[in-house]
């Protein structure tokens, strides 16, 4: 019977001897204690799990600060060629006036996003908006159709639209960009795409913490002449003396196309600004969370490391009076 | 690493401030901006509507009824504004404004359009041009700014505001004549050995950019 209790007593402490690292991670992490097995029989309890915890948050605590420094100093670099592009789209929207609600048969949507990820809810914004566009745009007769710049809004616009896309762009900021890439982009877009209407959604760079979500449109030159001729706000484009070229229509299609490139080399700016300043502020309160679960981890660690101590001495000082009387 | 920080965190509340002269919103919003946001709070209403250009963008005056004495001209480039609603005023004006005796302070702007070089001045009547690589001149007075433009439209309003795109601009003294000359035999012989359409127009493209650059240094 002795032998029996005894076997018990052994099959009892075997799990708590047996492998620690996996079985302790998948149990309560905030208490993880162990018995180890010291000389002469005296038990420790183990803070290793706790302590090997801290060293990974705090790995983690020194990544995300240097991945902030690394966004600061891109957005510093980005952030002037922006301010400067600025002055580019304002003419056409003071020459072709802004008609966003135009009612045309062909939308595309070209949305811009970001390939890396960390950079906060910027994406999902966007595409949030481009289904909200094409949402507003269905009807009878009217159609969407997508062109995705950036891996992050493939991946999601890839799952349920699939069908309403025509072209996927990505690698945008494998070299810094500039304005020759951008207009052989949009000369790719204006071939392969019939459009009346482009509609270009990206985040506008307010400050380091707020990015504006924006649809800048461009309208084809058909829709522009049927609007002109409707009067309203592009009334007086007919007003205007058209120099050079042989007819009319060919200017303003060169207008067209000159609107649309210039208008997204702006708004690839203004994304890659909004980008890094979002994961400036992501990896800023990653960098707190992970300082706050440092100190809770620290506590912790003290806790237990106390509790073994007391343990110890409690366990010497019965052994010494049970010695004595 | 302390150095660091308090950089960054020195810098940060100067790219807010500089960033703040865009953040203003302007109650412009005109009627295609309410149609657009009742639409879109209509079918989607979880969601703010996105913003459009329009209200980031500075209204222009508008058309006055009689000329106007001044020019306001805004010259763009994809990586720099290089003039920014820039006024220019023509004090001693008259119905005739141009070749008065005293040209103190008369300004002209002439542009290279595809038509040949147009010059501009306030009260000039609304205008949509094209460009062709030329030299763009601003006369103030009697300093006059020369710039090479490559390609680009020019806006005349009504309300004598003058926007000029261009896609490079450069002023004429950092173009290199040895280059110039090199660029544009290159290109002759390219357009000798070009054998598809695309490539010849390339290099048809090429020459037309490199004698105008030609003939604006010598000429």
């Amino acid at each position: 019977m002795a032998m029996a209790a005894l076997r018990r007593e052994g099959r009892r402490l075997a799990p708590l001897i047996s492998p620690r690292t996996i079985t302790a991670v998948r149990s309560s992490p905030l208490y993880p204690t162990l018995e180890d097995e010291g000389p002469l029989g005296v038990r420790h309890i183990s803070t290793q799990v706790v302590r090997n915890r801290m060293k990974s948050v705090k790995n983690i605590q020194k990544i995300t600060k240097a991945m902030k420094m690394v966004a600061a100093s891109k957005l510093r670099a980005i952030q002037t060629k922006t301010e400067n592009s600025r002055g580019l789209w304002q003419p056409f929207t003071a020459l072709l006036g802004d008609l966003p609600s135009a009612d045309v048969k062909k939308n595309v949507v070209v949305t811009i996003s970001s390939d890396k990820g960390l950079c906060g809810g910027i994406n999902s914004t966007s595409v949030k908006i481009s289904k909200g566009l094409h949402k507003l745009n269905s009807g009878p007769e009217k159609e969407t159709k997508y062109v995705i710049l950036g891996e992050k809004a493939k991946a999601q616009l890839v799952r349920d639209s699939k069908k309403d896309i025509e072209l996927i762009i990505t690698e945008l900021q494998k070299n810094p960009l500039n304005y020759t890439q951008v207009s052989v982009l949009a000369d790719e877009i204006l071939k392969n795409v019939e459009y009346d209407a482009l509609r270009i959604v990206f985040n506008k760079f307010q400050s380091v913490v707020s990015f504006v979500p924006t649809v800048s449109t461009v309208l084809s030159t058909e829709i522009v002449e049927r609007e002109a001729e409707s009067g309203g706000k592009l009334g007086d484009l007919d007003s205007y003396e058209v120099e050079g070229g042989e007819t009319k229509g060919e200017i303003l299609q060169n207008l067209a196309e000159f609107q649309f490139s210039c208008t997204m080399f702006n708004a690839v700016l203004e994304n890659a600004c909004s980008e890094q300043g979002a994961r400036m502020s992501a990896m800023d309160s990653s960098s707190r969370n992970a300082g706050d679960m440092l100190d809770r981890l620290t506590l912790t660690y003290n806790r237990t490391r106390q509790a073994s101590i007391t343990t110890e001495l409690i366990e010497i000082i019965s052994g010494a009076s049970a010695l004595e009387g | 690493m302390l150095r660091r920080a308090s950089m960054l965190l020195a810098r940060r509340p100067i790219l807010a401030a500089r960033a703040r002269p865009f953040s203003t919103d302007l109650p412009a919003a005109p009627s295609a901006d309410a149609t657009f946001t009742e639409a879109w709070t209509k079918v989607i209403p979880n969601m703010d509507p996105p913003k459009t250009p329009l209200s980031f963008m500075q209204p222009r005056p508008p058309t006055p009824s009689s000329i106007p004495s001044k020019l306001t001209v805004n010259f763009v480039l994809p990586y720099a504004s290089e003039l920014a609603t820039k006024e220019f005023a023509n004090p001693c004006y008259d119905l005739i404004p141009v070749f008065k005796h005293s040209i103190l302070s008369l300004f002209l702007l002439i542009v290279p359009a595809t038509t040949g070089q147009m010059g501009v001045l306030p009260g000039h009547v609304a205008t949509i041009a094209e460009l062709k690589p030329g030299v763009l001149s601003v006369h103030e007075g009697s300093e006059v700014t020369k710039y090479f433009v490559s390609s680009g439209f020019v806006f005349i309003h009504a309300n004598s505001f003058a926007d000029i795109i261009a896609v490079e601009a450069v002023p004429l003294d950092r173009l290199d004549v040895n280059l110039v000359q090199k660029g544009l035999a290159e290109f002759t012989s390219k357009l000798s050995s070009a054998t598809t359409d695309l490539e010849k127009a390339e290099a048809q493209i090429g020459i037309d950019v490199h004698s105008a650059l030609n003939s604006a240094l010598t000429g």
